[in-house]
């Protein structure tokens, strides 16, 4: 046995698939750059602004906490404080002020993740955590959006107005019915291809949806969160749809505008704050849909998707506990003949 | 569309690059070293002494027990002593070392039997023949086989599965017996089925061996009663409860054996063994292994005695390549990754794999970011995470709870962890530590 020089024992398998936690994350990245593409093209230099501020932020927080505070491993290179920066930028409007960007960076990293113990023990989505906390801290700010212009040489014009969802919200309270509200709503045409109002991220749903075709595809998510999310969504608004088109919008507009489809493939899906199981997966889709509807249609804020999905974080570890997968030969179906 | 059974598993790349090498004779040993646990139960009793004169197939360790295995010397020779050395589980165990009679001409004349048709002996006879020969569950679990096919009154079987599933990555031994011994393993099963007092029987073999599927098809063209599946290749399909689950399914209910749901299953290498033992009263002393990794100049099938040291195995499939880094005994899925080559091959040595540098490295363990990929490739239905944490936790009494003791080690959830963490290694522990607990409190 002199000739080898090391020979490794370690229990079996000893083969393993090329999937690592890392490619898992840059893929996430990867399907994240379309959306961001339409975001450039709609604020133009603003998007790239606020993005680098989140991910930057992002990424100095997790370095700074890790290395001085928590005096462990530093992991930044593991790809998760990107996702969260790109993700929390994405859930900000394009005109919002840097020191609110790095504030509510420090809030998804240092409370929203670390505190917990870091990637994989965190119970909340960190971007969500840091754009809730944003948004409750300076409403104003946080839903005060640039538009979306026509002409798209004037983007950094700091012209505001309101989102699909907060015409509807706004207009509704006062007394307007949806056709009348009609002319001033953006086409699905036009909601499709991201000509709209909102967050960076919300702009372009066809964007959105390709970067979650990608994500499916490339196995890092299954189809059961967003699938079941949007499905509970569009089945809840066309019940009050058809029960009263007047003060109730289509669900097509609703899938279309808002954060529906960011959050239902994105960060409803995030791998650590979602079940484990494909039951568990439904149940917890299911519960974001209907919050969300819930809170656009009778809450006081025009959109409901980061309150739903950090609702349903809450109760993932229960999901887990009661929807286990079913264990082989515990029931027995076959019949001896 | 192809049986598969429906929860769970992977597919591995299959690197089964001996799938067309027939099968090969390697020089006598000089030396064997015979363990007497070589099967799953109670170590067969040493009948011989040190110094002592045995001849080629005679019984050297005796079963004593209900499920234990006789132990044939596979050699003339003579036994020069009776001593511990490590097996492939790493533990040193007793075992009978003989020295080959260089003179001995029966040692070197390879005995080619022809085909035998007629099952003469009763159905009591058969299964004494099994007893008497040492034959053991070939697959890998090497379970006796005699004590299988010992079906309690109450228990009904209707139907036998052969199991040329053979879904390790890396290992060809089960398909090239089946090329090369279609027509045994045939009679086997009839052998089997005629003892069993059963009318069907059903071959199955995954789709990555065509050759072998056509084979048997062809063959079993004008036999009732037994019919070849081809199954979608996956990972563990091979194992017991999988592949009863795939062709028939039934499922073995947690605790239960496939008698429960009216079937035995018997690896196909097993059955040419129980041909061998009932027609021409040969008892297992040589297997078929496959001595194979990506960095050997030419990987191929062995005939290889019981007891041959590892080492001389390498040696005579053309040497150690450069760069190994990991010796298995068994497959990449499964398999012992070996201290040194000493160790003996045994009765369930299915194969030597040679890993190489690259190959061999199990990555940094990261945290688990809760993708449940482990749990979707559970074919049990467990949550190896979960499992993972409470053994680490020591918290057994709930990884009992969890059904741990159900893990069936087939280390699908540790391949596919994007954060290699080792599922595996903790869920193992936790099963010794669980098992200990239980037996106690009863």
């Amino acid at each position: 046995m002199d000739s080898i020089p090391k020979i490794i024992v370690s229990a079996s398998p000893h083969v393993h698939s090329d999937k690592t936690s890392k490619k898992i994350m840059y893929d996430v990245v990867i399907a994240l750059v379309p959306a961001f593409l339409v975001s450039l093209y709609v604020f133009g230099l603003n998007a790239l602004i606020v993005t680098a501020a989140a991910i930057v932020s992002c990424l100095l927080f997790e370095y700074l906490i890790q290395k001085h505070l928590l005096k462990t491993n530093v992991t930044i290179s593991d790809g998760s404080a990107l996702i969260t920066g790109i993700l929390l930028a994405f859930n900000l409007p394009a005109n919002l002020p840097i020191w609110m960007i790095v504030a509510g960076s420090l809030i998804a990293i240092g409370v929203g993740k670390l505190s917990f113990g870091g990637l994989g023990f965190n119970i909340f989505n960190p971007a969500l955590v840091g754009r809730v906390f944003l948004l409750v801290s300076f409403p104003v700010a946080m839903t005060s959006w640039p538009t979306a212009m026509e002409n798209t040489t004037t983007l950094t014009d700091a012209v505001t107005g309101a989102t699909t969802l907060g015409i509807l919200k706004d207009g509704l309270q006062f007394g307007g019915t949806i056709p009348e509200l009609s002319a001033q709503l953006p086409s699905n045409t036009d909601l499709l291809l991201g000509i709209t109002g909102g967050s960076l991220g919300e702009m372009s749903a066809l964007a959105l949806l390709l970067g979650g075709v990608y994500l499916i595809a490339r196995k890092v998510i299954t189809w059961h969160i967003p699938v079941a999310v949007l499905a509970t969504m569009a089945l809840m608004t066309a019940i009050f749809w058809l029960a009263d088109p007047e003060h109730y919008a289509n669900p097509v507009l609703h899938l279309l505008s808002g954060g529906a489809i960011l959050g239902a493939f994105f960060m409803a899906t995030d791998l650590v704050t979602s079940p484990v199981t494909k039951k568990g997966m439904v149940i917890f889709a299911i519960g974001i849909g209907v919050i969300t509807v819930v809170i656009r249609l009778f809450g006081s804020y025009p959109e409901g998707i980061s309150f739903a999905i950090l609702i349903m974080n809450a109760f993932v570890p229960l999901i887990n506990k009661y929807f286990k997968p079913r264990r082989f030969g515990s029931k027995i179906k076959a019949k001896i003949v | 569309m192809l049986k598969t059974f429906p929860k769970g598993g992977v597919h591995p790349p299959e690197n089964k690059l001996t799938s067309s090498e027939q099968i090969k004779r390697l020089p006598v040993p000089k030396m064997v070293y015979v363990p007497i646990a070589q099967h799953i139960g109670i170590p067969a009793e040493i009948v011989v002494e040190a110094k002592e004169k045995v001849g080629i197939g005679q019984v050297i360790a005796k079963s004593g027990a209900f499920v234990s295995s006789n132990i044939h010397s596979p050699v003339a020779g003579m036994v020069t002593k009776l001593d511990m050395i490590v097996d492939s589980s790493g533990y040193k165990k007793q075992c009978i070392v003989i020295r080959t009679d260089a003179k001995n001409e029966s040692n070197f004349q390879e005995v080619e039997y022809p085909l035998e048709k007629e099952i003469e002996l009763s159905p009591k006879e058969i299964m004494q023949r099994i007893s008497d020969c040492g034959i053991v569950g070939l697959g890998g679990a090497t379970f006796p086989s005699h004590v299988k096919l010992n079906v309690q009154d109450d228990k009904k079987i209707d139907c036998l599965i052969i199991n040329g599933v053979e879904c390790e990555p890396y290992l060809t031994a089960d398909h090239r017996l089946m090329l090369e011994k279609s027509q045994e393993i045939l009679m086997g099963i009839k052998i089997l089925m005629y003892a069993l007092n059963i009318d069907r029987a059903i071959v199955g073999i995954e789709n990555n061996k065509k050759d072998a599927i056509a084979l048997f098809k062809k063959s079993t063209a004008s036999e009732k009663g037994i019919d070849v599946a081809a199954l979608q290749v996956k990972y563990p399909q091979g194992s017991e409860k999988q592949l009863i689950r795939a062709l028939l399914k039934r499922e073995v209910p947690k605790n239960g054996l496939p008698m429960d749901v009216g079937t035995i299953v018997h690896n196909v290498g097993t059955i040419f063994a129980i041909y061998e033992a009932v027609q021409h009263n040969r008892p297992l002393m040589e297997r078929v292994v496959t001595v194979t990794g990506k960095k050997m100049e030419s990987p191929s099938n062995y005939w290889i005695k019981i007891g041959t040291p590892i080492k001389d195995v390498i040696a005579g499939a053309g040497g150690l390549p450069e760069g190994t880094r990991k010796i298995l005994n068994g497959g990449p899925m499964m398999g012992k990754a070996l201290k040194n080559t000493d160790v003996p091959i045994t009765k369930g040595t299915s194969g030597i794999v040679l890993i190489a540098d690259e190959e061999a490295d199990r990555g940094e363990t990261k945290n688990c970011i809760r993708c449940g990929e482990c749990v979707s490739v559970c074919p049990m239905g467990l949550e190896p995470h979960l499992l993972m944490n409470l053994s680490e936790k020591g918290m057994f009494e709930m990884a009992g709870q969890e059904d741990i003791l159900t893990c069936i080690e087939c280390g699908s959830c540790s391949y596919v962890c994007p954060s290699h963490r080792p599922l595996l290694d903790y869920i193992r522990f936790g099963k010794d530590v669980t098992k200990k607990l239980e037996t106690s409190k009863n």
